[in-house]
C-alpha cells in the first residue's frame, strides 16, 4: 500500500484516498482461512490499465495506482489496493469509489475459499458457494 | 470460405469442468463467440457444464456473443466474476 500511495503522490495533489479490499473470515458454513484468487492475467493487467486511463479522462489532473493480488491471501490480509490522489479530496473520493466499482464488475478474477476442515468451495459473485471444488 | 484456429481458454470452474484450460478450436472464419462455445459446448468432454450463454472476452476484451472472432483470435470463456456483493 506504500508503494501504491508513493506511486500517486504528486506536489499538485492535495487529497490521496486508499482503498483495501481484505479477505474476511466470515462465511455461512464454516470459518474461512483464507481465499485463494485465480485470474486472466493478461486481461486483468489490461483490464485494470482501462480501467486507470478512464479515471484520467474523466477526472484529469487525478491519479491512479491499483493492484490485484492472485494466489492464496489469508483471512485478514489485502487482495486488492487501490490509490487515487486528485487536486482536491472530492475527487479523489469520487474517483477510488469508481475504480473499486470498475475492478468489482470487470476484473477477470475468481475466488475460491479456503475453509478450516480443510475443503476448498469456489465462490460466485453473491458470496456464495457455486460448486465444490477439490480440497 | 477460409478456415483458421482460435484458441479458447478457461478459467476457475470452466477449466475445472472440462480438466483442462485451453482448446485450440479449428473453425470457418470469421465467425462469432456465440459459435465458438456452441462448439466447445457439443465437443468437448464435459462441455455441457459451461453456460449456453457465459461470459466471454475476445483478445482480452469482454465481449458479447455476436462479437466476431477471426483466425488467431483468444476467446476466453469466463465463469460469473469474483465481483463480491457490494459490501466488500
Amino acid at each position: 500500500m506504500d508503494r501504491l500511495i508513493r506511486d500517486v503522490a504528486s506536489p499538485e495533489c492535495g487529497g490521496t484516498c486508499v482503498f483495501l479490499g481484505t479477505v474476511r473470515s466470515g462465511a455461512e458454513d464454516g470459518p474461512v482461512t483464507g481465499i485463494e484468487y485465480s485470474g486472466y492475467e493478461a486481461m486483468l493487467e489490461a483490464e485494470l490499465g482501462r480501467i486507470a486511463a478512464e479515471v484520467g479522462d474523466r477526472w484529469p489532473g487525478a491519479r491512479v495506482a491499483l493492484q490485484h493480488r492472485l494466489g492464496l491471501v489469508a483471512t485478514g490480509e489485502a487482495s486488492v489496493g487501490i490509490a487515487v490522489a486528485a487536486p482536491h479530496r472530492a475527487v479523489a473520493f469520487d474517483a477510488c469509489r469508481y475504480v473499486i466499482e470498475a475492478v468489482k464488475q470487470r476484473a477477470p478474477v475468481w475466488k475460491r475459499e479456503h475453509r478450516a476442515d480443510g475443503t476448498t468451495v469456489w465462490v460466485d459473485p453473491a458470496g456464495h458457494p457455486a460448486a465444490a471444488g477439490p480440497a | 470460405m477460409a478456415t483458421g484456429t482460435v484458441r479458447v481458454l478457461l478459467f476457475a470452474r470452466y477449466a475445472e469442468l472440462l480438466g483442462r484450460n485451453e482448446i485450440a478450436v479449428a473453425t470457418v472464419v470469421p465467425t462469432t463467440v456465440r459459435e465458438i462455445v456452441r462448439r466447445v459446448r457439443t465437443e468437448c468432454t464435459g462441455g455441457a457444464a459451461i453456460p449456453e450463454r457465459p461470459l466471454a472476452a475476445v483478445n482480452l476484451h469482454h465481449s458479447s456473443l455476436d462479437a466476431a472472432v477471426a483466425d488467431g483470435d483468444e476467446v476466453a470463456l469466463l465463469p460469473p466474476l469474483a465481483g463480491g456483493r457490494g459490501d466488500g
